[in-house]
């Protein structure tokens, strides 16, 4: 939405590679998530915002997939950055409630809700207990979490383990499958130098759990900070997702969903889609465009306009997931 | 000894490169309203501040020669040195 609205602009360094269509999209994108719906999409654009719509009568995004039965739907929020106190957003668990509240009414009671990671601004056990708590309230079978560089500060992500690491592996790594599909959650906001990094143990943990896989069973890969190359001088890259990247390269629709960048953000690479999420706290500046990726002040209505959450479809035996982004109401 | 002081200021440490005698005790101020971490790079070395909000400060006094290669941990291309000669 908001993401979509500047994306014609040029981005500095590789976060642009797809040539920017009608409203952004490139012609790609925009055939392939026509394809998805195997239908006609009308993109609306209404106060600069631009919202993708089957044409006909059945609904929109997950929405449309829940028309089928047996269909998986999931939400994404990132971002919410519990604990932070500064003028870019001085009520992030207002906002946070608000994305939660906006989940639970989404009209069906999601799979699970992946938060993709900065659950808390500076990883203080006060700060795990308040999102801890805040999620619970989540309709939905399931909550997973990967975490974000701001849950591991000072401890290399013991606290946030301790927390939300039950069932996980190595460092907070783990994937399970449902509904036909193969999902996998990263963590590359440990070790870090100027990128995020996977490692070798976490990258051989993907490797044999890929390996018994079918090349036609969909992949969606979450981790906090993009594996694709956004902006590295902000350390919006991963330095050794190449090695992942390769591993997903046979399968014929991989979908890698982070968050970190504060803003929506798509790109397609063959057979692999990256979405960039929003936050729900506050927004950061567009690649480049600020001399760092600082809080960016924004007047209240824009900032609600700058948060949002997303809805992910999937009906068994299509190609492609449905991705959605709202805004918060 | 004496002390010397870096300055955490619109993200980035000034100075990036230092250069200071053995026995120096330095001490980081964060001058940005974003929280920072002064962390050594990779595994073993001897900065470990925590989340340093507005103003907040960190010292480490360096008793070894070497150089000390850090970053914010939360702020990963933040990247400086501490040269320590005898």
């Amino acid at each position: 939405m908001t993401g979509y609205r500047d994306a014609q602009d040029p981005v500095p360094d590789g976060a642009a590679d797809q040539p920017a269509g009608e409203h952004g999209m490139s012609r790609r994108q925009l055939m392939r998530h026509a394809g998805w719906f195997g239908g006609a999409v009308v993109l609306t654009v209404a106060a600069g915002e631009v919202t993708s719509r089957i044409a006909g009568p059945r609904g929109t995004g997950a929405e449309a997939v829940a028309a089928t039965g047996g269909a998986l739907r999931f939400v994404q929020v990132s971002d919410s950055h519990i604990g932070f106190h500064g003028p870019a957003n001085t009520d992030v668990a207002g906002s946070f409630t608000k994305a939660i509240d906006q989940v639970n009414a989404l009209g069906f009671r999601p799979d699970f809700v992946m938060h993709s990671g900065d659950l808390t601004h500076l990883s203080t056990a006060d700060q795990f207990d308040q999102v801890r708590q805040m999620m619970t309230r989540l309709r939905t079978d399931r909550v997973f979490t990967v975490p974000g560089e701001h849950d591991s500060i000072g401890d290399a992500g013991r606290a946030y383990r301790q927390i939300f690491g039950s069932g996980t592996l190595g460092d907070g790594w783990y994937s399970f499958d449902t509904h036909g599909v193969h999902f996998v959650a990263l963590v590359n906001t440990l070790s870090l130098e100027k990128l995020g990094h996977l490692g070798t143990e976490q990258i051989d943990f993907v490797r044999k759990d890929l390996s018994g896989l079918s090349s036609d069973t969909p992949i969606v890969v979450f981790s906090h900070i993009p594996l694709f190359a956004m902006y590295p001088q902000w350390g919006w890259s991963t330095d050794d997702a190449l090695k992942v990247i390769a591993l997903l390269r046979r399968f014929s629709s991989v979908t890698c969903l982070n968050g970190h960048v504060h803003q929506l953000f798509t790109k397609t690479e063959g057979n692999i889609t990256f979405h960039s999420a929003t936050t729900t706290a506050y927004p950061l500046p567009k690649p480049g465009r600020a001399p760092a990726p600082t809080p960016q002040v924004v007047p209240a209505r824009q900032l609600k306009a700058a948060l949002g959450i997303r809805t992910v479809g999937y009906r068994q035996g299509d190609r492609e997931l449905a991705v959605k982004d709202e805004r918060l109401a | 000894m004496s002390g010397v002081a870096v300055t955490i200021r619109n993200f980035a440490f000034s100075p990036a490169t230092l250069k200071v005698p053995v026995g120096t005790t330095v001490t980081w101020t964060d001058q940005d309203t974003d929280t920072h971490t002064v962390t050594s790079t990779g595994s073993g070395g001897p900065l470990h501040s925590p989340a340093l909000a507005t103003h907040a400060t960190y010292s480490y006094r360096f008793t070894t020669p070497g150089t000390y290669a850090y970053l914010c941990t939360i702020h990963p291309f933040m990247t400086a040195e501490v040269e320590v000669t005898r």
